[in-house]
């Protein structure tokens, strides 16, 4: 149930605001990229969006994160600005990695976003460091793991997760499980229902949450944030969720059931937001138009700056492999 | 004989060898999911069809699992043909290929074979700092495993299924860009013609891909069409370059590079793989270690930067050694 009390009227339109913007983004970047504006294979983030929104409503900037090949949602939400992830997806100078990255790599240090990592569970050990750091330094920083089901059957993902646990480290591992990694659907690599059940093996709590319900996640990830601040250690969430479209740029899903599609696309995180959120009285049909128009012409913005941005030089290659030096 | 690309004359090989030896079998993600992409690169595209799913084996994301469970079944006499789906995810698996792989008929009083087929497509593709390495030079520095690198539909056919007879672990290198179609616009068309009728390249053994008195050219898997576009363009010069692909790394064709330098007097290496400790080093010390009276000139390697391959597609470009790369270097050779 949504506590009104909980949660302040502007938190709940900065998060809504946060999805539509996710939304809006990836679908503008799927006609680019179709159109060939943008090199490269794109994971793109449609249907997930609750779950980056409310998880990193919950997190200061100062706070970290790890992402995937699919980070356009995780980015958006921790901040990232959508002029250098746009530029980055041009493959330009000024994108958030100097187009050394591309979709698979987005991240700004500034706002607490490592380069998302694109093997499959690499980030998570990575974030469990970020956290052991934070404790040994006491620096109250918490890190978040965004992760998907598939990455769960990664040993990384065992052995991180075991030693956040060992440690109590101030980190929470999020999955985000819409039913399968690439083409292969979730029943067919574990016998379990859930993937929070694999916290118990830890000695953690491990929560399974509706991830197209944007209350649900924001009330389990503030629970989850705030223990792990505390110091009392990780917790597993699990966000039960389903991507809109193919696993990259040209997948026609066609290892998906319709009756299954049917199901899952009808529960739509926006839409569902907006309907609550208005029956709440926090927003009204008008003002969700307008935070509509507001998101396009940020996004319109982004991709002005895109195109007139330089490319970068060849000779960038050689830049950053190395501390004190080109090479 | 049909024209045939990579992706198919692979698919081919595996699907003769599976049908000759039930023994032999496929394990991977999403290499025989329904409606799925058979593979990273549909190369086993339709094979779960005709062999089931026991043996076109789907596997969670799991690269260590992926090695290890394929190496203890080929100990008990299985003949698994493992998948990655970019080698880049091979690091995931590194420990049960060089701890495992290549040390248990070691240490097991050469009691133990480990006939393993572990595919790995790399190579630069457009994808970025990790999902575009090459690694045939790295795992070439492991005694105890073979490595096998194809650059045309013919070699890969064949040598593909030699692995598979092989009783020892063979890594099988395929380059992204020579698969056929992928949807890559950098992608090189290298379908040609092959046999219908059952043929079998030995594992060890180099290919003159071009006859030519000047230089010898020495590439590897896209570098091997590198060369053969440059050695096209400086025909019409009147320099004719020698191009060799050693196919096979471990065990390397010593006999067939040296006769070719003994005849050019001249060497350039050109490789995608990093430079450092890298292949063509290797191919260059054994050429001054055996016949270094026989060159003219210093031996020469081109490859790319010591760096990660950057996204951007200028960098991408600055990146991989192409034929402007090596036709320059001829140019400085020849004087
Ligand atoms: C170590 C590794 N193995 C395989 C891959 C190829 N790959 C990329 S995404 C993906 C599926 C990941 O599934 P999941 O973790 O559920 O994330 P989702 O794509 O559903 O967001 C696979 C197999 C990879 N990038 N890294
Ligand atoms: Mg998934």
């Amino acid at each position: 149930m949504i506590d009104k009390t909980k949660i302040s009227p502007n938190k709940f339109i900065e998060t809504y605001t946060t999805m539509v913007r996710i939304r809006q983004f990836e679908d503008r970047v799927y006609l680019l990229f179709l159109e060939g504006e943008m090199p490269g294979t794109i994971h793109l983030y449609q249907g997930q969006e609750a779950v980056a929104a409310a998880v990193c409503a919950n997190l200061r900037r100062e706070d970290l994160i790890t992402s995937t090949h699919r980070p356009h949602g995780h980015a958006i939400a921790k901040g990232v600005s959508l002029r250098s992830l746009m530029a980055e997806l041009f493959a330009k100078k000024t994108g958030c990695c100097e187009a050394k990255g591309g979709s698979m790599h987005m991240g700004d240090m500034d706002v607490g976003m490592l380069p998302a990592i694109a093997i499959v569970g690499g980030g998570i050990p990575v974030a469990t460091g970020l956290a052991l750091a934070s404790k040994m330094m006491h620096s109250g920083k918490v890190a978040v793991s965004f992760f998907g089901d598939g990455a769960t059957s990664e040993g990384a993902f065992h052995e991180a997760v075991n030693m956040g646990a060992i440690w109590n480290l101030p980190v929470v591992y999020v999955c985000e499980n819409n039913l399968y990694g690439a083409s292969t659907h979730q029943s067919k690599v574990m016998k379990i229902k859930n993937v929070a059940e694999r916290a118990s093996s830890y000695g953690i709590p491990g929560k399974v949450v509706d991830g197209n319900d944007v209350f649900s996640v924001y009330e389990v990830a503030k629970e989850a944030i705030s223990r792990a601040r505390k110091g009392k250690g990780p917790t597993l969430l699990e966000c039960k969720t389903y991507r809109r479209g193919g696993h990259s740029r040209s997948d026609a899903c066609r290892y998906r059931g319709k009756e299954e599609e049917k199901v899952w696309l009808a529960k739509d995180p926006i839409p569902q937001a907006r309907k609550k959120l208005v029956q709440l009285g926090v927003l009204t049909e008008k003002k969700a138009k307008e935070i509509e128009e507001k998101v396009k012409k940020e996004i319109k913005d982004a991709i002005e700056y895109a195109r007139r941005s330089p490319s970068p030089e060849p000779e960038d290659t050689l830049v950053n492999v190395f501390v004190g030096g080109e090479n | 004989m049909r024209r045939l690309s990579v992706a198919e004359a692979v698919r081919e090989a595996i699907a003769e060898e599976m049908r000759q030896n039930e023994k032999v079998f496929c394990i991977g993600e999403d290499i025989g999911i329904e409606g799925g992409f058979g593979g990273a690169f549909g190369v086993t595209q339709g094979l779960s069809e005709e062999f089931g799913h026991q043996r076109i084996l789907d596997t969670p994301i799991a690269e260590a699992g992926i090695a290890g469970v394929a190496i203890g079944a080929a100990i008990m006499g299985m003949r698994p043909i493992a998948d990655v789906q970019y080698g880049d995810f091979i690091f995931v698996a590194m420990d049960q290929l060089i701890n495992n792989a290549a040390k248990l008929r070691y240490l097991s009083k050469g009691k133990i074979k480990v006939p393993l087929v572990m595919r790995i497509p790399v190579g630069v593709s457009g994808r970025g700092t990790q999902h575009a390495q090459s690694l045939e030079s790295l795992l070439s520095h492991i005694p105890g495993l073979k490595i096998v690198c194809p650059s045309t539909p013919y070699d890969a056919k064949g040598l593909l299924k030699s692995a598979i007879r092989d009783d020892n672990p063979v890594m099988v290198f395929e380059h992204k860009l020579l698969y056929g179609a992928t949807g890559r616009k950098e992608a090189l068309d290298v379908s040609m013609d092959v046999p219908k009728e059952e043929y079998l390249i030995p594992i060890g053994r180099a290919d003159v891909k071009r006859e030519g008195k000047d230089i010898t050219i020495v590439g590897l898997l896209k570098t091997v069409h590198t060369a053969l576009t440059a050695a096209k363009r400086l025909k019409k010069e009147g320099i004719e370059l020698e191009v060799i692909d050693p196919r096979t790394l471990v065990p390397l064709d010593e006999e067939t590079i040296l006769k070719s330098v003994k005849k050019t007097g001249r060497i350039i290496i050109i490789q995608e793989d990093n430079l450092f400790s890298g292949w063509g080093a290797e191919v260059i010390s054994l050429v001054t270690e055996k016949i270094f009276d026989y060159l003219d000139a210093p031996p020469k390697r081109i490859g790319p930067p010591a760096t990660p391959v950057p996204f951007a597609p200028v960098m991408e470009k600055y990146y991989v050694p192409d034929e402007e790369d090596l036709i320059k270097e001829v140019a400085k050779i020849m004087g």
